[in-house]
């Protein structure tokens, strides 16, 4: 399988484990949501993803390429959306894609082409030429995620992207990378916010660094909803809302 | 190879954009060195006496010798200012963003520190031109012999940057550098005063001193402004530049516990 495969992936920070034997994999054309309050480990697995940090156990393959053996192959197909803006506000959308776009070594008329390509999967490309401090907060964002397709990557890594967004933005946002996955990337979506989820998607729930389920959505809620039954399991995880 | 070139010119175009739309920090920039040299300067006159020593061949007025210095701080200032805001603000963001390129870690690096050298060059030679213009002009041969000068001195500091900002995390904000880093290296020098009149009141001062960096790439720019070479000078700022780099790419390695902490 290609994908995103993660096997019992442990990390410490001092004694404390942040992350203790987290395995699942999310297969191309998925939608996963990696669930958990705060705390729970999900930004401590987005730094070893995107190897910002390195696991102390286990393994993590990114589209078959092991993320500690061939970094820069697995880096060059991952896209990512960090949970803190990282926009240049005093540059256009396009500068801004422009220089991510040179990152991953695109340049001249290909780094054009991907360029507005990813901007039009987002419903962006007439806002190519604006300031990033003239747009919103959701365009802020939807221009991140053309950002993190400009490479073409086959895994999107998205972590709690739509925090401090109205909730208009937040569904447009959820929609449009679960079309995203639809049309084949491997989506691992990081969030405490049990109405991002579909009930097809599938869900792993993480919890003061362990697995606790990774399942179909449906199959998490049972006869429940699922925000009562993600609370139900996580019992202390008082901060996850429907 | 073509990636590498690529990405270096990627982050030398958004530093330099950045930096030209930030007039704030290109006026602050150019303040604080005009200030010591029209103001401070000006008031040392008197006080104190420089002879004759290299690269000068005739009395110099203290205004004369304190610019290399002041050129050197403007690095010092351009190399730790771009290196921790990685840290300290929202730039952690975008160091994020530069390390999730499919790129060596080591060349990244370089790239952003070269693109930050390129920044500090800049407003060293808008600084010089305003010198120029209260007349402390240079040899014309000076202000291109100094740009070599100007980029081995600005990686070095820059570099040395990049290891205060990987490693220490006591030091909370900017003024805290100030305090620990920045005076002590601009002042332990010969940025202001010749070593030998250092050594006239303290020996034990001027040894520090001559064991400072900052005093190398300092007399490395005064030589390069009249067209001469300090050997010594450029022995130890290589020296210094290749250490720092080495300490800066093993503080960034992911698979060592500096950034442990960080990655949350």
């Amino acid at each position: 399988m290609k994908g995103l495969e993660i096997s019992h992936v442990g990390y410490r920070y001092g004694e404390r484990k942040a992350l203790d034997d987290v395995s699942f994999n999310v297969e191309p054309g998925r939608f996963c949501a990696l669930l958990g309050p705060n705390g729970a480990g999900k930004s401590t697995l987005f730094a070893l993803l995107t190897r910002l940090i390195v696991a102390d156990e286990g393994t993590i393959n990114v589209a078959g390429f092991d993320i500690a053996q061939t970094p820069r192959a697995a880096l060059a197909r991952i896209g990512v959306v960090f949970q803190q803006p990282t926009l240049d506000l005093d540059m256009t959308v396009r500068r801004n894609l422009r220089y991510f776009a040179g990152l991953h070594g695109l340049s001249g008329r290909s780094a054009a082409m991907a360029i507005d390509r990813a901007l039009a999967q987002l419903g962006m490309a007439e806002r190519a030429d604006e300031l990033v401090r003239a747009l919103n907060g959701g365009h802020r964002r939807r221009m991140e995620i053309a950002r993190a397709l400009v490479h073409q990557p086959e895994i999107l890594l998205l972590d709690e992207a739509t925090v401090g967004l109205d909730a208009a933005s937040r569904q447009a946002i959820t929609d449009h990378v679960h079309q995203l996955a639809e049309s084949g990337l491997a989506v691992l979506w990081a969030t405490h916010l049990v109405d991002e989820i579909a009930m097809s998607d599938q869900v792993v729930v993480l919890h003061r660094g362990r697995v606790l389920s990774n399942g179909p959505a449906a199959a998490l809620a049972g006869d429940r909803s699922l925000a009562k039954a993600f609370l139900a399991m996580t019992a202390d995880g008082t901060e996850a809302t429907a | 190879m073509k990636a590498w070139l690529t990405a270096l010119f990627a982050i030398i175009t958004r530093e330099n954009l950045r930096f030209v739309r930030q007039r704030g920090r290109f006026l602050a920039a150019l303040v604080r060195p005009l200030v010591w040299l029209l103001v401070f300067a000006a008031g040392f006159r008197a006080a104190l006496g420089v002879s004759i020593i290299p690269p000068y061949q005739t009395y110099i007025t203290y205004e004369v010798y304190i610019l290399p210095g002041l050129c050197g701080m403007i690095q010092l200032f351009n190399g730790m200012q771009s290196s921790l805001s990685l840290v300290y603000d929202q730039e952690m963001g975008s160091m994020r963003l530069l390390l999730t390129s499919p790129l060596p870690r080591w060349w990244l690096l370089f790239s952003k520190l070269l693109a930050g050298v390129i920044v500090s060059i800049l407003q060293v030679m808008v600084f010089l031109g305003l010198a120029a213009l209260t007349g402390i002009d240079l040899p014309p041969l000076g202000y291109l012999a100094v740009l070599p000068a100007l980029l081995l001195s600005g990686l070095m500091l820059g570099a040395f940057g990049l290891v205060i900002s990987s490693t220490i995390r006591q030091l909370e904000n900017f003024a805290g550098v100030m305090n620990f880093v920045i005076f002590p290296m601009f002042f332990l020098s010969s940025a202001l005063y010749p070593l030998w009149k250092m050594a006239e009141s303290s020996p034990l001062l001027r040894d520090i001193c001559a064991y400072n960096p900052f005093t190398h790439a300092v007399e490395l720019i005064r030589f390069a402004l009249y067209g001469q070479i300090n050997l010594e000078a450029l022995a130890w700022v290589s020296c210094c530049f290749v250490v720092f780099m080495l300490a800066a790419v093993w503080g960034y390695d992911p698979a060592r516990a500096m950034l442990r902490g960080r990655g949350r």
